[in-house]
């Protein structure tokens, strides 16, 4: 829709053709830009994996929203005289109360989960008194801005405040001193609700002595539900996510086809003190005693095993292959697992991840017939970007690298009960101060 | 008597919306060049191979040409610019 209402700002006439599946998402991105009748025209879902014919047979069949031959509603968008609507577009503001009106317990949390305020699991209420004692775990201002996000790149961005992240931290039930953490995570710009058709998650680590201090657990079940700080600080920047970005709502701010268990709570901290390599936030350029979020976009595929044993190289070449070749791996590993990999002489994680990307193969016919790989990279490797271009190149039976070693994350966690480790899809986004929000 | 809660409302500050006109529509399509902008979805392009041929059937004076931006989802000022120079109108697609 961006290229749409821009060209149309530059005075070419435009239509945006779209899948009916996105009619609600097309008209709202519409909206708000400021010109709702933007002219658009509709197919039947899907495009990918449609024949030459079958897509023929879109062209010269019915806008399924329109009802109306397809070809007819392009040519009139683009021919059809502008009408006053058309000339001046809509303005209007969407002022956000502060407060809401007083009612009882059971009607507001009825309220909250009628306008999708929640993750449909109840909620602490964000009563004044919890809020203002939320907002006693950091020593900026309520009224300070601190960033804003949006549900995709072409959608509009909302901004909010210290405050407005402590509401949210209050629906998650965290407590004061959690703050800081959930202030970083909703600071680093990185949406935790995705509207994306691929029903992404985002893992977040903190790394540093916040960890201690407001005791989160990287030990017996880090990534589940057993520490409250863990468990409450990912549902905060979860919730904060939908809330904040102007909404997580199905058919209309979230397309996500299949969704994601990982989007109510997806945080841990790692285990550093039992890490034989260094903390992941120093290898970020980050000093041992700054605490630190990272976040990693994905949260799709999950592989899991132990190790290393006498086949670990199969092991995780298997495992290679069984991940997506569009989203980079995180890996989290048991210290007996990681301390396993230091004596096989990968002293360093810098060395592991090398190995991973060079052992990391798959065909290139393979490769390359990847919805996400064709929509997102082909067209880098058409325009000669390395190294897609040389990939792009390859015989289609020719192994080629999944990932470069700088794409490859790898963390610490887990109580020790066993070796285990987990590949997940997570692409690295950034890591970010959390001291800076204390 | 049941308690009457005060809470906050947990939304962020939607940016302002300012109305934009459209352009000006175009009396006919004939002699005219119609970029169609290929947003290299997966498959987008045999959509557009397919649109492009539907055009040289049955609106052989419609100068309809395909083009492509650099990336998908980011913007390409340079192809832009060739289209609000050179075209007098587009088509979009397939995707948001």
């Amino acid at each position: 829709m961006g290229l749409a209402l821009s060209l149309e700002r530059a005075g070419v006439p435009t239509v945006a053709v779209h899948t009916d599946t996105f009619a609600r998402l097309a008209r709202a991105t519409a909206l708000a830009s400021g010109m709702p009748t933007a002219r658009q025209a509709f197919v039947p879902q899907p495009i990918v994996g449609r024949t030459a014919a079958q897509l023929r047979g879109y062209i010269e069949g019915v806008d399924p929203v329109a009802k109306r031959p397809f070809m007819q509603e392009v040519l009139a968008a683009l021919t059809r005289p502008l009408d006053e609507k058309d000339a001046k577009g809509v303005s209007f503001e969407r002022p956000a109360a502060r407060l809401l009106p007083p009612d009882t317990e059971e009607n507001l949390q009825q309220l909250f989960i009628e306008r999708k305020w929640t993750d449909f699991l109840p909620v602490t209420l964000p009563t004044e008194e919890r809020v203002a004692r939320m907002v006693q775990g950091t020593s900026r201002k309520p009224d300070e801005v601190v960033g804003r996000l949006a549900p995709t790149a072409f959608r509009e961005a909302w901004e909010f405040t210290v405050e407005k992240v402590a509401v949210n931290a209050v629906m998650a039930g965290c407590r004061p001193e959690y703050l800081p953490v959930v202030l970083a995570l909703a600071a680093s710009g990185q949406t935790a609700r995705s509207s994306s058709t691929t029903s992404f998650a985002v893992l977040s680590l903190v790394n540093g002595p916040i960890r201690n201090e407001i005791g989160m657990d990287s030990g017996i079940g880090a990534l589940g539900p057993y520490n409250h700080a863990n468990a409450t600080i990912g549902r905060a920047y979860n919730l904060l996510s939908q809330n904040l970005q102007g909404g997580s709502v199905p058919g209309d701010t979230f397309m996500g086809s299949l969704g994601n268990w990982m989007n109510y709570s997806a945080c841990f901290p790692e285990a550093e003190e039992r890490s034989p390599w260094q903390p992941f936030h120093v290898e970020k350029g980050f000093g041992r005693h700054e605490s630190v979020a990272s976040v990693f976009f994905g949260g799709r595929y999950m592989l899991a095993g132990f190790g290393p044993r006498e086949t670990w190289r199969e092991e995780f070449r298997r495992a290679f292959a069984g991940a997506e070749q569009h989203l980079a791996p995180l890996f989290v590993m048991d210290p007996i697992c990681a301390r396993g990999f230091v004596e096989l002489g990968f002293d360093t994680r810098e060395k592991l991840a090398r190995w991973f990307s060079e052992n990391g193969q798959m065909s290139a016919r393979e490769y390359w017939d990847n919805q996400w790989v064709q929509t997102l990279l082909r067209p880098l490797a058409v325009a000669g970007v390395e190294p897609h271009a040389t990939k792009y190149k390859a015989n289609p039976e020719d192994k080629i690298r999944l990932f470069e070693p700088g794409e490859i994350s790898i963390a610490v966690a887990g109580g020790e009960t066993q070796g285990a480790w987990r590949m997940f899809g997570g692409r690295y986004v950034k890591s970010v101060s959390i001291d800076k929000w204390r | 008597m049941t308690q009457r809660l005060v809470v906050h409302e947990p939304t962020g500050f939607a940016p302002k919306v300012t109305g934009k006109r459209l352009a000006p529509r175009l009396q006919s399509l004939d002699g005219k060049v119609v970029y169609l902008v290929d947003c290299l979805f997966d498959n987008s392009e045999a959509f557009m191979v397919q649109l492009l041929d539907w055009f040289g059937e049955h609106l052989p004076a419609v100068n309809a040409r395909i083009i492509k931006p650099r990336q998908s989802w980011v913007d390409d000022p340079q192809m832009r610019k060739q289209v609000e120079s050179e075209g007098h109108a587009a088509i979009l697609g397939v995707g948001l």
